[in-house]
């Protein structure tokens, strides 16, 4: 059984309200951290959240990085929609879309 | 003797720092469940951390590397200093997360909470049917005071998680608890197994579920999960009790993770004073970094080295790290020796007589905590 896609090109992520980023000076990274859970983030899902905005839209977060790193397009879709996707399972992110107040 | 042996060589250098702690803040409740994991020695007032010696103790964590901590108890809401408490933690660099009956709280008393910086709240139900959720805490109102009280996390616009105790009390309106859930607009459902440590193993014969009501409950909360997606999250595990393998208890022993106790004792997990035969340390005494890197009681089941067999060769060892120590001693009266949980454990037959003995039927008789 297939699922559809939890995060698609259009939409415009960003991080929940309640996801905090911050700096882990032990760890030397930068971490999420979430109700009852933190997620270390790796340069490239870090490079990833500081585009999401709420603004901007997959496709152009993965055009901006392709154009960025002179990276095949595809290959950059792939590892953005991982880590997105692997986010938005977690219920860590938003879409820009949403009318503030919405579940 | 249950712990008795050398010690394995401390493979220090593969020590990490911890990522989470527990701050039992207090052993303090007015709710009486009879599934509670505190020790049945509970600790009085008198004998409570003050509010600077949590201070210093958040202090101490964030500066070791703890990211989260879990503010519980007891009811930590008790505690008349946790606006202070949480401040601390916030300062600290910790992410806090405050584990609640709610039944304590005002309007107020959580928004002062929310302005000294708390992050989320984890809030128990006991049940979706509140004469039996009044029934299993002893607290009367208490049912719909907590449904208030989830209305105030949302409106104040935190996360909120829904956790309930799930037993052979409640486990057959499990559909019925993941609507409240949904309804209450929670972020996350734990629906959590009763584990049978402290109170809980006391009222072991009221709460062990049937086989019949696990497979039904593992069913339902699959298919929940599937249908929540993107809306709410729901945390189920099938209890180990019911399982062949064991769990990868607190992520292993002194891994990830510790608890300090309401009177300051620093623990690899909330249970392990059960353990007859291990000493803790104190935070009044040591520095918590010293504990965590030095201490026999937290070097003492860390890692794969420990292990007797079947565990020492077994190819689940890095996997499950042998299960759980408590249940362990609690179970089969050594520490050190293979959960009994396990299909492979010399005393799994204890276990599925357990698991297969009749389920008492007819009105349960808990002995409540108090």
């Amino acid at each position: 059984m297939d699922d559809p896609p939890i995060i698609g090109a259009a939409d415009r992520p960003r991080l929940a309200s309640y996801v905090r980023q911050q700096y882990d000076a032990t760890r030397e990274s930068w971490v999420l951290q979430a109700p009852e859970r933190v997620l270390v983030l790796d340069e490239t899902s870090k490079e990833i959240l500081d585009l999401c905005d709420g603004a901007t839209s997959v496709e152009a977060i993965v055009s901006q990085l392709a154009a960025a790193y002179d990276a095949p397009r595809d290959v950059i879709a792939h590892d953005v929609l991982a880590v997105l996707s692997l986010l938005a399972e977690k219920n860590l992110l938003d879409d820009g879309d949403d009318v503030a107040g919405g579940n | 003797m249950s712990v008795a042996g050398t010690e394995p060589a401390r493979d220090v250098a593969a020590l990490k720092p911890p990522l989470g702690m527990l701050a039992e803040l207090t052993h303090r409740c007015p709710l009486q469940c009879p599934y509670c994991s505190n020790p049945v020695e509970l600790v009085r007032r008198s004998g409570e951390l003050s509010t600077e010696e949590w201070v210093d103790v958040f202090r101490q964590a964030g500066a070791m590397g703890v990211l989260q901590v879990h503010l519980s108890g007891g009811e930590p809401t008790a505690r008349k200093d946790l606006p202070e408490l949480v401040a601390a933690a916030q300062g600290a660099g910790l992410y806090t997360n405050l584990i609640t009956a709610g039944v304590l709280l005002t309007r107020d008393s959580l928004g002062r909470l929310v302005e000294a910086g708390l992050d989320h709240v984890q809030l128990s139900l006991q049940d979706s049917d509140a004469e039996n959720a009044e029934r299993i805490g002893n607290f009367r109102g208490g049912h719909a005071k907590k449904l208030e009280v989830a209305g105030w996390v949302v409106e104040m616009g935190l996360p909120l998680t829904v956790n309930v105790v799930v037993h052979r009390q409640n486990l057959d309106h499990l559909d019925d608890i993941i609507d409240m859930a949904l309804d209450l607009r929670a972020h996350r459902l734990e629906i959590a197994h009763t584990q049978y440590y402290g109170w809980a193993l006391r009222n072991r014969h009221n709460l062990m579920p049937t086989h019949v009501q696990v497979e039904r409950a593992t069913a339902t909360a699959q298919a929940a999960e599937i249908r929540c997606r993107g809306r709410m999250v729901i945390d189920y595990v099938v209890p180990d009790y019911f399982a062949r393998r064991p769990k990868r208890c607190m992520d292993g022993w002194g891994n990830q993770f510790f608890a300090v106790s309401p009177r300051g004792n620093m623990l690899p997990c909330h249970a392990a004073e059960t353990i007859t035969g291990l000493v803790f340390s104190s935070v009044r005494e040591h520095p918590l970094r010293w504990i965590w890197e030095n201490d026999a009681a937290f070097w003492k089941f860390r890692g794969t080295a420990w292990m007797p067999e079947p565990c020492r060769s077994c190819e689940f060892r890095e996997r499950d790290l042998g299960g759980c120590r408590c249940q362990a001693f609690a179970l089969g009266g050594d520490a050190a020796a293979t959960d009994p949980v396990c299909e492979f454990s010399p005393k799994h037959d204890v276990i599925v007589a357990l698991v297969d003995g009749n389920a008492p039927t007819g009105r349960p008789d808990y002995t409540y905590r108090r």
